[in-house]
């Protein structure tokens, strides 16, 4: 396989504090890749700078051979990158169903019509994204108004609603419920497999990351300690050392 | 596509404001007629501040420019009205074009101050500039085609144009570049994410205020057959913003309300007291504390208080 996404030595500071810390990384395409360690370990800035939301100190990103650095959010993602996020991201005052829909109205490069109703468009591909992650039923309703599970799986299609080819989740479960979890993270896996989608992800709930990622790499203080397939991760003392070891007492 | 009760609904208010010169007087024309205008103003206020979330302190601006500029070829150049106004609305599109370049650079406040910033330059020029603008005696004696020199030719004309600007702010309001302006506004980082240049929208979303905000003001110094350096300062400005907040923001017809409803209100409070700026701060009162969501907003909840079994 070949690498879909390439970071070198990638640099982040804020005001002195270094938060990712000459990360080298691989992302190879097709892969299912967890990027897992402690709370403020540096895994949302690793985000950031991937998805242009943040510009790196130092260090190049590159994606299919294209340097990233320094493009802005809406270019990445034109180039098939797309995220959900750790805190909740939606359009609070629009229903579930725009909130879907104008992702794909701006996916397509509608959001220049100044003419066609803006409700009219992408009825159904809204429908089918919205019943892949189980919204169907709420599809009328405001979106800020919806439980906390439920706008995590509307953060999960809106980034779908792009059309990625590679997809980062930071945190897809954070605060559902067990049963929630279970849903999304099988969602998540049949979508990641009926799209071929490269998926990137965060998470704290170690059932879900060994359930799942083929490979792993842990961040630590900003730095990649480890990274290899979950049973090398598992195994590895410095890893069970700062993280796993602790999860297990916890 | 619009719902079919709200076309029926607003082709039966056109249709009364066309019956209105048969029964009405002369005041209750002109009193429509100064509706209409204010209207248009304040709907196209909300392009910025309802829909796209950026609030403008300088919408007279454009209105002035409109005003002016048709006034000007009208009456200095003699050029015929189906030139000038169209002029005058591009201009006036034009310049907001220019100024809403630098202002979407900004957000929030820094966003207000700089709209600001340049309605006090623009107010500036036409104090400034007397052989064009008439500086502070203003630009009087606009020279009218004769059709609508007469009050009802003119309430027909304002009619037949605030409708034609109203229904395209509507298409545009409610196009796919609408409904991404408000996503914008609920989130504009997230809009981000999901490929949308904020910054030339809201470039997009400032060139049609103005544009639409100077078709306004082109009509309003015709009806007045002036322009006054008024109607470029800041106090204008303030007056259609709390247009737009009276009758809420998050509705389309919301602004028409306000509009209404405020002039109206300052015609009447007029006619008995010289304390209509008190009046004005305790509607703003009013707004900040009972009303975020302007009369539209208290409709809607009402119906929802009264729409429980
Ligand atoms: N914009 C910012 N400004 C200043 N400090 C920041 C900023 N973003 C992140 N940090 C700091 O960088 C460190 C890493 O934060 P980050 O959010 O990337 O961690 P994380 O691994 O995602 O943590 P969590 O598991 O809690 O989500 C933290 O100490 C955080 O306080
Ligand atoms: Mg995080």
């Amino acid at each position: 396989m070949t690498a879909m996404l390439s970071i070198d030595g990638l640099w982040k500071s804020f005001a002195g504090f270094v938060a990712t810390r000459d990360v080298t990384f691989e992302l190879l395409a097709g892969e299912t890749h967890a990027v897992i360690g402690p709370n403020g370990a540096g895994k949302t800035t690793f985000f950031n700078l991937i998805t242009g939301h943040l510009r790196p100190d130092k260090g190049s990103v590159s994606f299919e051979g294209r340097d990233l650095v320094g493009l802005p959010p809406q270019k990445i993602v034109r180039l098939g990158i797309a995220r959900s996020f750790q805190r909740i991201n939606i359009y609070p005052r629009l229903t579930v169903f725009e909130n879907v829909q104008v992702a794909l109205i701006a996916h397509e490069g509608q959001q220049w019509n100044l003419f066609r109703p803006g409700r009219s468009l992408h009825r159904q591909g809204t429908q089918e994204l919205l019943e892949l992650v189980g919204l169907a039923s709420e599809a009328e309703e405001t979106a800020g108004e919806l439980s906390y599970g439920k706008q995590k799986q509307l953060e999960l299609a809106i980034a779908l609603a792009s059309q990625p080819r590679l997809l980062l989740l930071d945190e897809p479960t954070a605060g559902m419920s067990p049963q929630e979890t279970g849903e999304t993270i099988a969602s998540v896996r049949d979508i990641v497999k009926a799209r071929g989608l490269t998926l990137l992800f965060t998470e704290h709930d170690m059932s879900v990351v060994f359930g799942i990622a083929e490979r792993i790499s842990v961040l630590h203080h900003g730095e990649i300690i480890a990274s290899g397939t979950p049973d090398a991760v598992r195994n590895d003392p410095e890893v069970k050392r700062v993280y796993l070891g602790e999860h297990a007492h916890g | 596509m619009p719902q079919r009760r709200d076309l029926i609904a607003s082709a039966i208010v056109v249709l009364l404001l066309a019956l209105l010169p048969l029964a009405g007087s002369r005041y209750a024309i002109d009193l429509t007629t100064e509706v209409m205008i204010y209207a248009l103003f304040a709907l196209s206020l909300n392009v910025l501040i309802g829909f796209t979330g950026n609030i403008s302190f300088g919408h007279a601006a454009y209105f002035a420019i409109g005003g002016y500029a048709c006034a000007i070829l009208l009456t200095t150049y003699g050029w015929p009205l189906a030139l000038a106004l169209p002029a005058a609305v591009v201009l006036a599109g034009l310049v907001a074009a220019v100024v809403g370049y630098f202002c979407v650079r900004l957000t929030q406040i820094y966003f207000a101050m700089l709209t600001l910033a340049f309605a006090m330059l623009v107010w500036g020029v036409a104090f400034k500039w007397k052989e064009v603008t008439g500086g502070d005696d203003g630009f009087t004696g606009i020279k009218m085609p004769e059709i609508i020199a007469h009050h009802v030719g003119y309430f027909y004309f304002t009619l037949v144009v605030v409708a034609a600007g109203i229904a395209a702010l509507w298409v545009i309001c409610h196009s796919a570049f609408g409904l991404t302006l408000v996503a914008i506004r609920e989130n504009s980082v997230r809009a981000g994410f999901i490929g949308v240049d904020t910054r030339h929208m809201r470039w997009a979303a400032f060139t049609v205020a103005g544009t639409f905000g100077g078709l306004a003001g082109a009509l309003f110094g015709m009806y007045h057959r002036g322009m006054y350096i008024e109607n470029a300062f800041w106090t204008e400005s303030a007056n259609v913003l709390i247009m737009v907040l009276l009758g809420g923001i998050y509705s389309f017809i919301g602004p028409i309300i306000g509009a209404a409803v405020l002039h109206l209100l300052q015609t009447f409070t007029n006619q008995y007291t010289p304390y209509w700026p008190t009046v004005l701060g305790l509607i703003l009162l009013v707004i900040v504390m009972v009303l975020p969501d302007g009369l539209i907003g208290l409709v809607r909840r009402v119906r929802a208080r009264g729409g429980r079994p």
